[in-house]
Order: structure tokens, then C-alpha cells, then sequence
């Protein structure tokens, strides 16, 4: 008796041939042929990935440094030097603010969506505002803002930017709260009803709970997202050169802002600056994402 | 809970029956908690069910069979007013409890839900600890202070705390199906109601777990009253005390409406029943 028969390499007579070679010519050749149509196309895809990356890195790693980060704008753009610190101020404090008024209302907004207006006239209504609200041009809301707003108090602030950008943002966590929303099981609320809680109960301490991690990653994709806007900052917020932490007494600055003035400009100084500014603001927009990650991971619902 | 008492409205307790009265007619001079008399159940235009009659004995099972699409689970969850949030979906006729018409005016489905629990066909729990998941009621319905006695006593009348006691705060997730339907039958006993409505708790349980929360179903008839929808006669003959059979019947106008057939003691139901489409389904020559 051998306990070690060789495997056989070929079936015995009569059994299915489950080998590669049994396949017939055309079929390994359509099999090969699409794996490298799909390789192709992810190196198509990585190339301007990876160089938009290494030419911000290696044009604005140059100008980086501490006093980068924390020096005033030059007020000539021909001037050497000087830093991105007021417009680091003002991008943190005016996305900040956005997301301070778009964030709340538009997960309440998802909440009435999803959990009470259904499909009411009301809810359809508002549902088809938001999408249209999500294609409106960016430039088009700055222009809203300083129209109903800028004019109206008399002058260009940071907090009239938080303001366009929170209207750019609040459609998009509006649709991206309510389909987290929708991800959770009508069981969940069944069982919750069942056991005698009212529907705020419900929806405050069963609905939100389950759906909050995908809420949060995409509330903070919006941000990220409202960070790189231009053109409303450019519009409403009107410009400075040393830190103003004021958002609501005087002009402001953004990185997206200063990105634009300084590259438009023949100046190599200021050129400079908007490559350092550029890789700053990317960092800053990573920081969001890999935030957005750790919370979503965070609160993610546990399996064991 | 706010009091034991049965008054189900918004307004503060005065006490329209007393606990345990009966209600006025002729089949209920016995220990019904509900009665449904001439009760139809509609979505939009469309009837349902037509005209349903039976009482529900207080610490029996009752159980409700027929095939598919009879009405039964329409029936059950409006116990308990579960149909209320389905745009369309309206009652007629009188759900009595303790002689309070459930679907009158003034009467708070939350109160009335606190009071008549249901278990779902397919365990739901909430995707929190186990220890979270018995203890929402409690913390819902007010209950503060010794809630880990009350979690204790639930989930040990679930005949599931010897296997969870040490993992009260992992995910009731993680937790096989038959664990996690025995767990929201603990979840629901932990508010103590005084019905228990069970809609097909085991179908989508192996037969070891069917076993366990059959045998867990009669265990709980010493403290509640439980109705039990299910599509396994066997398990109607086994559990229940009471047996309703529903079936689906079309009308003159080509429409199909669930309607009782017959209800009676299970005993004399599955041997001895009194209509010949009762009969025809409990020997198999449905159809």
C-alpha cells in the first residue's frame, strides 16, 4: 500500500481534462487580451495622479518651511520670502465656519428626508433643489453671496466666504447624509417602534447611531472639497496680508485665493509662493480625508 | 413604565375599564386580554383581510395559520397598531384591549406598543452590545437605576443569559441567529409587556434553535400572553393553546382577501375541524 501516490497529471481515462490547456486558443487569448487592457488602463490613470503630485512636491517643497507657514503675504508680489500664514488662517477658519452652518442643517435636512418627508411633494421638492443646488458653478454662488450678502453689510468678510461655501456644501451632505440614512434597515426602526419609542427615539438613538460613520466621511468630503474652492473667496472675501482671526470684521484670505493671485503673476518669487501654497493646501485636504477615514473606521458598526 | 395600569391615551390615567374586565358579549365571558370583533384591515382601497372575529386568551399562545398572503401577519401587526406608519394602511371594526379600542381617537400607539410587543420574523438587533440592546427598552420607557438586575432577568427568561453572561459587552451581532432571535425576545420581555406578538420567529431559524424558542415560547405563558404567526403547522400544534386558520379567498370583483376560517382550541382544530377548507389544509390537500 503507498501512502504517497504521485499526484497524477492527467486524469484517468474518461474524467474531465480541468487543466488550463484545456481551454481552447481563442478563450486564453480574450482572457490575457482584457488583464492587459485593464493594466493599461490603471497605469493611463495613475500617471497624472502621480504627476500632479511630484511637481507640486518637488515646485513647492522648495519655498516649505516653518516660517513658510507663518510669515505674512509679501503685499509686492515681486518681494522674496514671506509666507502663506494668513491665507493657512483663513483657510482653516473659514472652512471651519462653512462646516459649522452646512454640516448640522444638512444632516437635519437628510434626517427630514429620509425619516419624515419620504416621499411627500415637500421632500421630492426639496430632494430635486438639492441636486440642482450640487450642479450650480461655484463662481455663480460667490456672486449669490455677494449679492444678498456683501452688498448688504458693506463689506467683504471671511465669514461671506463661509457662507458660499457652506451653500456649495449643504446639497452635497444633504444627498450623501440621506443615502447613509437610507442604508440602515427598516427593521432596526420596526424593532425600536415595537418596543415603544417614539420616532425622534427612534431615529436620535437607533437611525443615527447606525448611519453616523457615513455620515461623518462624507460631511468631511464636502469640506475638503469647499477647501479647494476659488472663485466665491476671490468674490467675497476680499484680500489681506497679515492673519486677520476676525471672520467677521474685515477682509480675509484663503490658500485657494492666494494660489490664484501669485501663480498669475510673472513674478518667479511669487510663483514660488503659490507652489508652496498649493502643496500646503493638499496636505491640508489630506488631513480632512485621512480624518474622514479614522472616524468612519472609528464608529463603524462592530461585527464582533 | 410610567404605572401598570392599561389606560392607553394621551391623557393622564383615568381608568375606563379595570384591568381584566371583560368585554360585554356574548363569546367573551372568559380571560380574553383582546378581542377582535368584525375587524378589517385595508391598504389604500385595497381590503386585506375582511372581517375578523376570535378573542386572544390572556397567558395562552395563540397561533395563526394559512398559507402565504392570507392575511395573518397583516392581522397580527395591527395588534399592536405596527401597520400605522404604511401610508394607506387604515382599521375597521374594534381591536379591544382590556376593552380600550385600540384604534380610537385618543389612544397612543407608543403606550400601546409598550403594553404589546412584537418579534419579528428575521432577528433584529440593534447593532450595539447585547447588554445595550436589552437595556434600550428600559432606558426608553424611563426605567433608571438596577438595570443590570432587569438585563439579567430578561435575558435569563430568554433562556440566554447562561450563554452571554460573559460577552454582555460584545456585539449582539456576532451572535448566531437563534441567539439573536432569543435576544430580541429578551429585549422585548424586558419592558414587561402583557401581549407578546411573534411574527414567524422561526422561520429563519435551523430546528435546534426552532426547538429552544418553541420550548422558551411556553416558559413564557406563565407571564404573558403571546400570539404566534407561523407557517409551520407543527409548531402551531406544538406551542399554541388556540388556533386561528386564515386563508385567502377571491371575491365577486376577482379580488383576493384574507378571511378567518376557523378558530378553536389547537387540540380540536387539528383533529376534529369544523370547516372542509380547514381540513384540506391541515391534511396537506391545499390547493
Amino acid at each position: 500500500m503507498t501512502l504517497t501516490a504521485p499526484p497524477a497529471a492527467r486524469p484517468a481515462a474518461g474524467g474531465p481534462d480541468l487543466t488550463r490547456a484545456a481551454l481552447s486558443g481563442r478563450r486564453r487569448f480574450t482572457n490575457h487580451l482584457a488583464t492587459a487592457v485593464i493594466w493599461f488602463a490603471v497605469l493611463l490613470a495613475v500617471i497624472p495622479l502621480a504627476l500632479v503630485t511630484y511637481t507640486v512636491i518637488a515646485k513647492g517643497g522648495g519655498v516649505m518651511s516653518l516660517s513658510f507657514l507663518n510669515e505674512d503675504i509679501p503685499n509686492s508680489y515681486r518681494r522674496e520670502g514671506g509666507g502663506m500664514g494668513p491665507a493657512i488662517v483663513g483657510t482653516l477658519l473659514i472652512t471651519g465656519m462653512a462646516a459649522l452652518m452646512a454640516i448640522p442643517l444638512g444632516v437635519f435636512g437628510a434626517i427630514y428626508l429620509n425619516e419624515y418627508g419620504k416621499q411627500r411633494p415637500l421632500a421630492r421638492i426639496i430632494r430635486l433643489m438639492a441636486d440642482v443646488m450640487t450642479g450650480v458653478p461655484s463662481i455663480v454662488m460667490g456672486l449669490f453671496i455677494y449679492i444678498s450678502w456683501v452688498l448688504l453689510v458693506g463689506e467683504f468678510t471671511g465669514f461671506a466666504g463661509a457662507l458660499a461655501l457652506a451653500c456649495l456644501m449643504l446639497p452635497v451632505v444633504i444627498r450623501s447624509s440621506e443615502e447613509m440614512l437610507r442604508l440602515v434597515p427598516d427593521e432596526l426602526r420596526q424593532a425600536s417602534m415595537a418596543l415603544g419609542a417614539r420616532k425622534w427615539k427612534t431615529t436620535l438613538t437607533v437611525v443615527l447611531p447606525a448611519a453616523i460613520s457615513g455620515i461623518t466621511s462624507g460631511s468631511l468630503l464636502a469640506v475638503a472639497r469647499a477647501a479647494g474652492e476659488t472663485a466665491p473667496i476671490i468674490i467675497v472675501t476680499g484680500i489681506v496680508f497679515s492673519p486677520n482671526w476676525n471672520l467677521f470684521d474685515g477682509s480675509n484670505t484663503a490658500l485657494p485665493a492666494q494660489i490664484f493671485r501669485n501663480a498669475s503673476t510673472s513674478f518667479p518669487a511669487a510663483q514660488d509662493r503659490a507652489w508652496g501654497a498649493a502643496l500646503t493646501l493638499i496636505v491640508i485636504v489630506l488631513g480632512f480625508t485621512i480624518i474622514a477615514r479614522f472616524i468612519s473606521s472609528r464608529f463603524a458598526i462592530k461585527e464582533r | 413604565m410610567a404605572s401598570n395600569d392599561t389606560n392607553l391615551t394621551t391623557r393622564p390615567s383615568v381608568a375606563v375599564h379595570a384591568p381584566g374586565t371583560t368585554v360585554s358579549g356574548a363569546d367573551s365571558a372568559d380571560s380574553s386580554v383582546m378581542q377582535l370583533r368584525d375587524v378589517s384591515v385595508y391598504y389604500g382601497s385595497y381590503e386585506a383581510v375582511r372581517g375578523t372575529t376570535m378573542p386572544i386568551q390572556q397567558n395562552q399562545v395563540t397561533a395563526m395559520i394559512g398559507p402565504s398572503g392570507c392575511g395573518k401577519s397583516t392581522v397580527l401587526r395591527a395588534l399592536n397598531r405596527m401597520n400605522d406608519p404604511i401610508p394607506g394602511a387604515r382599521v375597521s371594526g374594534d381591536v379591544l384591549f382590556h376593552g380600550q379600542d385600540l384604534y380610537a381617537k385618543d389612544i397612543d400607539p407608543i403606550q400601546v406598543r409598550r403594553r404589546i410587543g412584537m418579534v419579528f420574523q428575521k432577528p433584529n438587533p440593534f447593532p450595539k452590545s447585547i447588554y445595550d440592546n436589552v437595556a434600550y427598552g428600559l432606558r426608553i420607557n424611563g426605567i433608571k437605576g438596577r438595570l443590570d438586575d432587569h438585563v439579567e432577568e430578561a435575558l435569563t427568561k430568554a433562556a440566554l443569559w447562561d450563554e452571554v453572561k460573559d460577552k454582555l459587552r460584545k456585539s449582539a451581532l456576532a451572535l448566531s441567529g437563534g441567539q439573536q432571535q432569543r435576544l430580541c425576545i429578551a429585549r422585548t420581555i424586558a419592558v414587561k409587556p402583557e401581549v407578546i406578538l411573534m411574527d414567524e420567529p422561526c422561520s429563519a431559524l435551523d430546528p435546534i434553535a426552532t426547538a429552544k424558542i418553541e420550548d422558551l415560547i411556553f416558559e413564557l405563558t406563565n407571564d404573558y400572553t403571546i400570539v404566534i404567526v407561523t407557517h409551520n403547522m407543527q409548531q402551531a400544534a406544538r406551542v399554541s393553546h388556540y388556533t386561528a386558520f386564515f386563508t385567502a379567498e377571491v371575491d365577486e370583483a376577482q379580488e383576493r382577501h384574507g378571511r378567518l376560517v376557523e378558530f378553536s382550541q389547537t387540540g380540536k382544530l387539528f383533529t376534529n375541524p369544523a370547516d372542509k377548507r380547514t381540513e384540506d389544509y391541515i391534511t396537506g390537500r391545499f390547493g
